[in-house]
């Protein structure tokens, strides 16, 4: 016992605090700003580049920061998602503030039901599972996204709101229309990850099924490859209104 | 015997590669006694040739022959009765190529098998079954288990994989790396170092052993990270939450400092065909360096606590256990094989120079329980953080670049590239053509082998055992399904 209090001072605290406006390093490539000027877009493995003018599309996008030159340059910042497809698309000269204003609306009536308690299901249809250890990465002690009432269930029955990761293949689309049918209204949906929000790097398999995406209102897009915690953190806190 | 003998990451003459037939391979299967580790067929205009490769461990070198199939030989006597290890590459290629295994015992579809899955029934007074999956409680990938029980105890687990199908193999004849690390998204480093070292060797690249050293720090921090959050998730299923959130805190200093080296906590975009694209300079290997000691520290302290603990040793002890025969029989391989006294680890097997150098001997666990995994895991840690020590100092003194542009692939060539991810042994084997374009590129994820394992460990078990057992191994979904 004594050696298991001891353990605890050593390690110290260890959740963010903040997390609205948590630090990260430099290191890590988020909302991209894009000059004007001539860009190769034949060196993106995703087809996530487009030019007149220069476009990056964060829903395909996987970070990779192969694009990156004087024109195409990657900011830390980590606030990505969106509520609508189109905001993903970043123009040229378009800055960080520019997007983070349009970019999530907080709707009223979702702001009423579900702000005090979101439960979510998780359904991994084709994910590689690295977005799956991230939203796992979101439930432990670092970033503890339980203190603002978002958690996981086991079950669709008890949820408020699906998850999705991975491209969702074929022999997953069954599973996942019957989850979203057994899910009760009212209910939303997440796409995490490029993969979920545009086939990703799979965008071009003839495995996939991505009828669900067509077929239902999307709620939120929350672009990486993987997703970090702290983009589908503070896309939901933002989505619901909530101030830390 | 007529089998083309090479080496891990040597390019060989596709052409010279020799055929012989199915007889024969039985013989020589028999006469050889090396582990398969590859078995796939590729289209050959209208006939279909079967690749065999086999790995002879104890002197690091690799066998290579081929059978072929004309169009109108539709099936051959399974090879599966005499070598069990077979069962799953058997069945793969029959999926692939239809070309049918006769007298296989268990001819069922491994991927396209959504309709009518044929699956084992168990009847008596008492028995029930649980079906499970695909999607699962917890935030995983999906796989359908179905559990034969009396009461509590499972009697046997069929399991159904095949969801995550993507057609991986088939998206691999345009290669990116971005693709090759997006395969299985828990071992990015090794997938992405068995892709990149297989390219290198088809286009006789040599890279810098700057870049190979880096590429090797990051494959021993993804070990420790994954061996960390695994301890961490297996005192979760045991319900001793103080170890799961200490373990879960520690893999964040290891995978944070992954993102400060690469940009991304999984090391995305760190390894490049021909090299890395972060270096590691001596301020970021002295970060490095104490952030493994505190991680080390940690680790020590919880995992000490944990092994004296006998609430949890009586949750691990003889939990989920696979014997020695068994593991043997079915193939084993990695980190589960050497839980059960099998050394396996293709790094020091296949004479990966910049680990033998220092060091040759395989950590090992005797029981194959899942406390035997659990502190082999503590074993591998503490090996993994030794090893990338003597890297980073190895690092100190070279002043080489970090990235070379990479040559054209050569035709006609074939390639076997094994890396150890830390689930055990990645198997990339690639093909090119008479215009030195990839015709063939087969993957072999370690949990190919290893999924029949988990039926075996949980078979008289309680079946609220079954996520304690699975965690132990934590198998990979995708990596089998591709």
């Amino acid at each position: 016992m004594l050696d298991t209090i001891k353990l605890k001072y050593y390690q110290g605290d260890k959740y963010i605090k903040d997390i609205q406006n948590a630090p990260i390093k430099d290191s890590f490539r988020g909302f991209p700003i894009i000059k004007e000027g001539e860009i190769d877009v034949s060196c993106c493995p995703l087809n996530a580049l487009s030019t007149n003018p220069n476009k990056i599309d964060m829903g395909k996008c996987t970070f990779c920061a192969k694009c990156k030159s004087e024109i195409i340059q990657f900011s830390p910042k980590y606030k990505i998602s969106s509520a609508s497809r189109e905001n993903l698309i970043i123009k040229e000269n378009m800055t960080f503030e520019e997007f983070e204003k349009t970019a999530i609306k907080a709707r009223k009536e979702i702001k009423k039901i579900f702000s005090k308690s979101l439960k979510l299901r998780q359904v991994s249809a084709g994910g590689c599972n690295g977005c799956e250890m991230e939203l796992n990465a979101c439930l432990n002690a670092n970033f503890d996204m339980g203190r603002f009432g978002i958690e996981f269930t086991a079950s669709p029955r008890h949820a408020d709101g699906l998850v999705i990761t991975g491209p969702i293949t074929k022999n997953m689309a069954y599973a996942l229309e019957d989850c979203y049918q057994s899910t009760p209204n009212p209910k939303i949906v997440i796409l995490a990850g490029a993969c979920a929000i545009s086939g990703g790097i799979f965008q071009n398999s003839d495995m996939l099924n991505r009828e669900f995406i067509e077929k239902y209102n999307i709620d939120l897009y929350i672009p990486g490859c993987p997703i970090h915690p702290l983009t589908f953190i503070n896309a939901l806190l933002d989505y619901l209104e909530i101030k830390a | 015997m007529n089998w083309i003998i090479t080496e891990n990451n040597k390019k060989i003459d596709a052409l010279s590669i020799p055929t012989i037939t199915i007889e024969e391979l039985r013989e020589d299967l028999k006469a050889l006694k090396l582990r398969p580790i590859g078995f796939f067929g590729k289209q050959e205009f209208e006939n279909v040739r079967l690749y065999v490769v086999l790995a002879d461990d104890k002197k690091g070198k690799i066998h290579i022959s081929s059978v072929l199939f004309k169009p109108d030989v539709k099936s051959y006597n399974s090879l599966t009765k005499d070598f069990p290890q077979l069962h799953n590459f058997e069945r793969e290629f029959y999926e692939d190529f239809k070309i049918e295994p006769k007298n296989h015992p268990w001819l069922k579809p491994l991927r396209n098998n959504q309709k009518d899955y044929p699956f084992f029934v168990m009847q008596g007074e008492d028995i029930h079954e649980v079906a499970v999956g695909p999607i699962h409680a917890g935030i995983i990938e999906p796989g359908h288990f179905r559990f034969m029980c009396q009461g509590e105890k499972i009697y046997n687990l069929e399991i159904m994989l095949g969801y995550q199908h993507r057609n991986v193999e088939k998206l691999m004849l345009n290669p990116n790396n971005r693709l090759a690390e997006s395969i299985c998204g828990d071992s990015v480093v090794g997938y992405n170092m068995a892709f990149s070292e297989g390219m290198e060797a088809l286009s006789d690249t040599v890279i810098s052993k700057r870049a190979c050293l880096i590429r090797r720090i990051a494959l021993e921090m993804e070990r420790i990270a994954i061996h960390i959050g695994d301890m961490g998730a297996i005192s979760g299923d045991m319900a001793y939450l103080m170890g799961a959130n200490v373990f879960a805190t520690t893999r964040t200093l290891v995978i944070n400092t992954m993102l400060e080296i690469s940009g991304s906590r999984f090391a995305r975009g760190l390894i490049d065909v021909g090299g890395v694209n972060f270096d590691i300079d001596n301020e970021m290997a002295s970060k490095i360096k104490t952030m493994l000691n505190e991680v080390l520290e940690i680790v020590h302290r919880c995992a000490k606590i944990m092994l004296k603990k006998p609430s949890c040793i009586s949750r691990m002890e003889q939990t989920g256990t696979v014997s020695k025969e068994t593991a043997l029989s079915l193939g084993a391989v990695g980190m589960a094989a050497r839980s059960c006294a099998i050394g396996l680890d293709s790094r020091f097997d296949f004479k990966d120079k910049y680990y033998t150098k220092y060091s040759t001997a395989k950590k090992l666990e005797e029981t194959g329980d899942v406390f035997a995994r659990f502190k082999l895991r503590y074993k591998e840690i503490i090996q993994s953080i030794q090893f990338i020590n003597y890297f980073l100092d190895e690092l100190k003194n070279n002043k080489e670049e970090i990235k070379t542009t990479p040559n054209d692939l050569s035709a006609n060539s074939f390639v076997v590239s094994i890396t150890e991810g830390w689930r055990g042994e990645i198997v990339h084997c690639i093909i090119t053509g008479v215009n030195s374009e990839i015709i063939r590129y087969k993957i072999k994820d370690p949990s190919f082998n290893n999924w029949y394992m988990l039926s075996m460990a949980v078979r008289n078990n309680g079946i609220s055992d079954f996520p304690l057992c699975n965690k132990s191994f934590n198998l990979s979904y995708c990596g089998c399904d591709l």
